[in-house]
């Protein structure tokens, strides 16, 4: 949605507000819990969230995602069946179960974390300075409507590599259960010239992390 | 009443309160979650992991020329040294403000930031319109929080699209020579971290 106009204002908030509503912590958490069950990848929680249906996704608000996205997760992982979901028949104990996060665990595993820095057969073929441009559209090469994270307002953009920040997991390859296909992945600087028609200032700037894939060299 | 085809969510209570109590409920009989995890792990960023960490990481930086320039270097391993690390910040990058640069920090696809260093991210930062305007016209948003910025000042905008997290340095108010880390860091306040804001004047 970057660039999207029609939004209306921003509305700070005081930094001692951390949730909104009582039920917002437990959905954060219960989200974050069923994470060590290893059934899905942060790729795949995110995808789950994006492809919420186009009315629903615009309805929700934010942790009413989470809570749709981690239902659909359960149900399409067969972590739960659709009749547990619906009430309709007695939970049993799922063969998961051994791999429940314990109270014990959770500082090891917030800890822990999940990096996503790989060693990569790819070899990095810009360096910083280099003029690149952007695939024409926002969309994943490999799966049609699949994942992907070239913002849509940076496609088809001419940028510079700003910083090469290593090789990363692939986005595209990764929500998808096709592997982890790490590439190179770079800070790429656009001018805001280059992306919007009224830019506010003439030296403004975004920068976008962008995977290999995402980039050619400017012609 | 849903269909087979409709998504699974579609069979949970639509009142929001009832479908995580729900989703909890059947996690927990199934052996999928523990409540007392669920507790320590909202605990943990009600109490313990919050904006006052990337507090610390700002003064130490305006007051160490060593620190800054390791953390500029390498922020990842300089935060880690502190006992920041983990979940949703395993790869950290620190970017200064300078008269001729303000940053600020935005995700447009979803919600990312770094969460060791800043906690559970405000309302505003995972809202539609911070992302949506935030990168089209920063200074509007800038005027959203009060800020003002001077016209010789480019905004550079940072749209964390991968699992890079970014810590905004704001610049280091005048008058503040010799303060102590702890009083430096009560100028730093969130929003001048994630780039809405700027160092508070002593």
């Amino acid at each position: 949605m970057g660039g999207r106009f029609g939004d209306g204002a921003v509305v700070p908030e005081d930094e001692s507000v951390i949730f909104h509503a009582d039920w917002h912590p437990r959905a954060m958490a219960v989200t974050v819990a069923t994470g060590p069950l290893g059934q899905w990848s942060i790729d795949m929680s995110r995808h789950a969230r994006e492809r919420l249906a186009p009315k629903d996704y615009a309805r929700f608000s934010y942790y009413e995602k989470w809570m749709a996205a981690l239902a659909n997760l359960l149900v399409e992982r067969g972590l739960v069946t659709r009749d547990e979901l619906a009430g309709a028949a007695d939970a049993g104990p799922s063969p998961l179960a051994d791999k429940v996060l314990t109270r014990a665990g959770v500082a090891e595993v917030l800890a822990r974390g999940g990096p996503v820095e790989r060693p990569s057969p790819v070899t990095p073929i810009f360096a910083a300075g280099d003029a690149v441009v952007t695939r024409a559209q926002a969309e994943n090469a490999v799966v049609p409507g699949g994942h992907t994270r070239l913002p849509g307002y940076a496609a088809g953009a001419r940028g510079r590599i700003l910083r090469l920040h290593g090789s990363h997991v692939f986005p595209d390859s990764n929500a998808h259960g096709q592997g982890e296909a790490p590439e190179p992945l770079y800070a790429v600087v656009f001018p805001a010239s280059e992306l919007w028609a009224h830019p506010e200032h003439p030296d403004d700037e975004v920068v976008v992390d962008l995977w290999q894939s995402y980039l050619s060299a400017a012609p | 009443m849903p269909h087979d085809h409709d998504e699974p969510h579609s069979l949970l209570p639509s009142d929001p309160a009832l479908r995580v109590k729900a989703l909890e409920t059947l996690l927990t009989r199934k052996g999928l979650i523990d409540p007392a995890a669920v507790d320590e792990i909202i605990d943990t960023y009600e109490n313990r992991i919050g904006p006052r960490n990337g507090a610390r990481v700002v003064a130490r930086a305006w007051r160490d020329p060593g620190f800054h320039a390791a953390l500029m270097a390498d922020a990842t391993a300089v935060v880690a040294e502190m006992g920041f690390y983990g979940r949703q910040g395993e790869h950290m990058m620190a970017v200064e403000n300078t008269a001729q640069q303000h940053n600020m920090v935005v995700c447009t696809l979803c919600s990312c930031y770094p969460w060791p260093l800043l906690g559970i991210p405000p309302g505003w930062y995972k809202s539609d319109a911070y992302r949506a305007r935030v990168v089209r016209e920063p200074r509007k948003v800038l005027a959203d929080f009060g800020v003002e910025l001077p016209p010789e000042t480019a905004v550079r905008v940072w749209d964390s699209t991968a699992e890079m997290r970014y810590l905004v340095i704001p610049r280091r108010p005048e008058g503040t020579e010799g303060m102590e880390e702890e009083a430096l860091m009560a100028l730093v306040s969130r929003d001048s971290m994630i780039g809405t804001g700027l160092a508070r004047q002593p």
